[in-house]
């Protein structure tokens, strides 16, 4: 299996404050990877280092054989890199149509004075971008929804909405913030499945940040556990899950 | 998807125009009520110009009539230069129609050069920034003699006619109205929603920021040509800050991101001008009161405070009229 992404000595620091400390790993292709940790461990800022809302301190983001360290985040979003986030940013006064169509902006073909007088080659791409961006959405269980404001959307549409905007990009890897944030339980199960289909469906890379035990053991095929910027493990589920240190961090001292 | 909806606004456009024409030319519209219609109508493409950079595209511009000055003087300067050389340039249209693109073309360049400094910066500063570089313009525009500095650029040739203006309106309308319902468009759209967001989706957003400031310059330029071949004249104070907070009330009454309510402001706003000038002046004769046509701009403050209060969107919040939309979606 070779590395779709790979961390190479990553640090990150606001101002004294070590967010992330010498970070070290590879993400194989077509697996799902999770990072967990306490709050507050770095996990959210690992994803905008990769994604290249901040640079790193030190150390490279190596995704698909190229250095995006440093480079900007529409630019990494270009080359194969898509991201959901903890707290939702939906388009909300558009529709969800709108918010999927967006995500293919990149690579419409019309230009802008195809756009200014509606020329028929930019007709044929707006064509085709809509009903690409209909077909996703039936996908993902959404077709009813694709006329909808996407602001008046149920939380776990929302979600999904997220996601499916995310895969519009056609990413090959795929970041996933805390996806089970705020889902009620049968929510949670539908998540694991959505996640899991994603992954088979769309040929893409999973790499998710979540606090959800449930989710992280069930569906994650690599766990790598970290509290303060630190590493404490990596590997299988099982071997993670019995880890002495990975308990400590969770449960404190003796909590095992 | 394929039901057409191009004609059915160029239809509607074009009997507005008809009873326009009609009413005039039976004497039910005469020439004071034509040149009101005029004004409307250059406030119509500013304020839907100023629509594409704050309503659309979220950015915030304080000084959208510095880009109206600059088309403005650069027009009228093209066209009163060519007026002295030859006379028969006065019924020469093409011409003028030249001049006012190279003023738009001017503004244009002016919104790039301006846009791609202060666009990194958000909300408050870009206001501060803006209204600085339409007061600098005026400033620039007081002080250079070749245009007349404080006199104004005056004999400038009338060529901006009620069908003139009326073309160039709709066309704006139509040019912006597709843009915004375009995969461009939703680019703006997407940077005003969630500026983060449509990066992590792909948007060059600095881009399209740009971008919007840009074609909103150019339009802006486009009315200020057109304003001064109607009025004959060029004049700083035309172009200063209050005439662009005077625009951004226009946008705010009719509702940000909608072009059908820039439209209805600009004309609605601009009557109801003339109305109060009118009607203050008239009352103040007739009871002595000392509330003259001067306090009309209270009136109109009050008002805006007012649209504010009980309709903070504006008279159609994000929503367009069904004949600015080309693709209507089936539910």
């Amino acid at each position: 299996m070779s590395a779709l992404l790979s961390i190479q000595g990553m640090s990150h620091y606001f101002g004294g404050l070590k967010a992330v400390s010498n970070f070290n790993f590879d993400v194989p292709e077509g697996v799902i990877y999770g990072l967990i940790g306490p709050n507050g461990s770095g996990k959210t800022t690992t994803f905008n280092l990769v994604t290249g809302i901040y640079t790193p301190t030190e150390g490279k983001v190596i995704f698909d054989g190229q250095d995006i360290t440093g480079m900007k985040s529409y630019k990494i979003v270009q080359l194969g890199v898509a991201r959901t986030f903890q707290n939702l940013r939906i388009f909300g006064n558009l529709s969800v149509l709108d918010n999927i169509r967006i995500a293919r902006h990149f690579k419409y073909e019309g230009g802008l004075f195809g756009s200014f007088f509606r020329t028929p080659g930019a007709l044929r791409e707006e064509k085709k971008i809509r009903q690409e961006a209909l077909d996703l959405l039936e996908v993902m269980h959404l077709q009813n929804r694709a006329f909808e404001v996407a602001k008046n959307l149920p939380y776990g549409e929302l979600r999904r909405l997220e996601i499916a905007r995310a895969l519009a990009t056609k990413p090959k890897l795929i970041l996933l913030d805390e996806p089970a944030a705020g889902m009620n339980p049968t929510e949670v199960s539908d998540l694991m499945n959505l996640i899991r289909r994603v992954r088979d469906e769309f040929k893409v890379t999973v790499f998710l940040i979540e606090h959800h035990m449930k989710v992280v053991m069930g569906i994650c095929e690599r766990i790598k556990v970290i509290d303060f910027g630190e590493t404490i493990a990596e590997g299988l589920p099982e071997a993670v899950g019995k880890d002495p240190k990975v308990l400590e961090a969770y449960l404190g001292k003796g909590g095992a | 998807m394929g039901s057409f909806r191009l004609p059915r606004f160029t239809i509607a456009a074009v009997i507005f125009y008809l009873v326009i024409q009609g009413l005039s030319l039976i004497g039910v519209l005469n020439g004071y009520y034509i040149i009101i219609i005029n004004q409307s109508l250059i406030f119509v493409i500013l304020t839907v110009s100023l629509n594409l950079i704050n309503g659309i595209t979220g950015q915030f511009s304080l000084g959208h009539m510095g880009f109206a000055a600059v088309g403005a003087y650069v027009s009228g300067t093209i066209t009163t230069i060519l007026l002295k050389l030859s006379p028969d340039v006065a019924s020469n249209y093409p011409i003028f129609l030249v001049a006012i693109l190279v003023g738009g073309v001017f503004a244009a360049v002016v919104g790039l050069v301006i846009g791609f400094p202060s666009l990194r910066l958000k909300g408050d500063y870009l206001a501060i920034m803006t209204l600085g570089f339409g007061e600098i313009i005026r400033i620039i525009l007081n002080n250079i003699d070749y245009v007349g500095g404080p006199r104004g650029l005056l004999g400038i040739p009338k060529f901006s006619t009620f069908p003139i203006i009326y073309l160039f309106t709709f066309v704006t309308i139509v040019i912006i109205r597709n843009l915004i319902q375009s995969s461009h468009g939703r680019a703006m759209l997407a940077v005003r929603e969630n500026e983060l967001a449509a990066e992590l989706v792909g948007v060059d957003t600095t881009r399209y920021k740009v971008l919007g400031f840009v074609i909103g310059a150019f339009f802006s330029g486009i009315g200020g040509g057109l304003l001064a071949h109607l009025l004959q004249i060029a004049h700083p104070t035309q172009y200063g800050f209050y005439a662009s907070a005077l625009l951004l009330v226009y946008v705010y009454a009719g509702g940000m991101g909608s072009i059908t309510g820039s439209i209805i402001s600009a004309f609605a706003l601009t009557f109801l001008s003339q109305a109060l000038l009118l009607g203050l002046d008239s009352l103040s004769s007739m009871t002595g009161l000392p509330f003259g046509s001067e306090w009309r701009m209270v009136i109109y403050a009050v008002l805006l405070i007012l649209i504010m209060l009980y309709r903070t969107e504006g008279l159609m919040g994000m929503k367009e009229a069904k004949l600015l939309i080309i693709e209507e979606e089936k539910k």
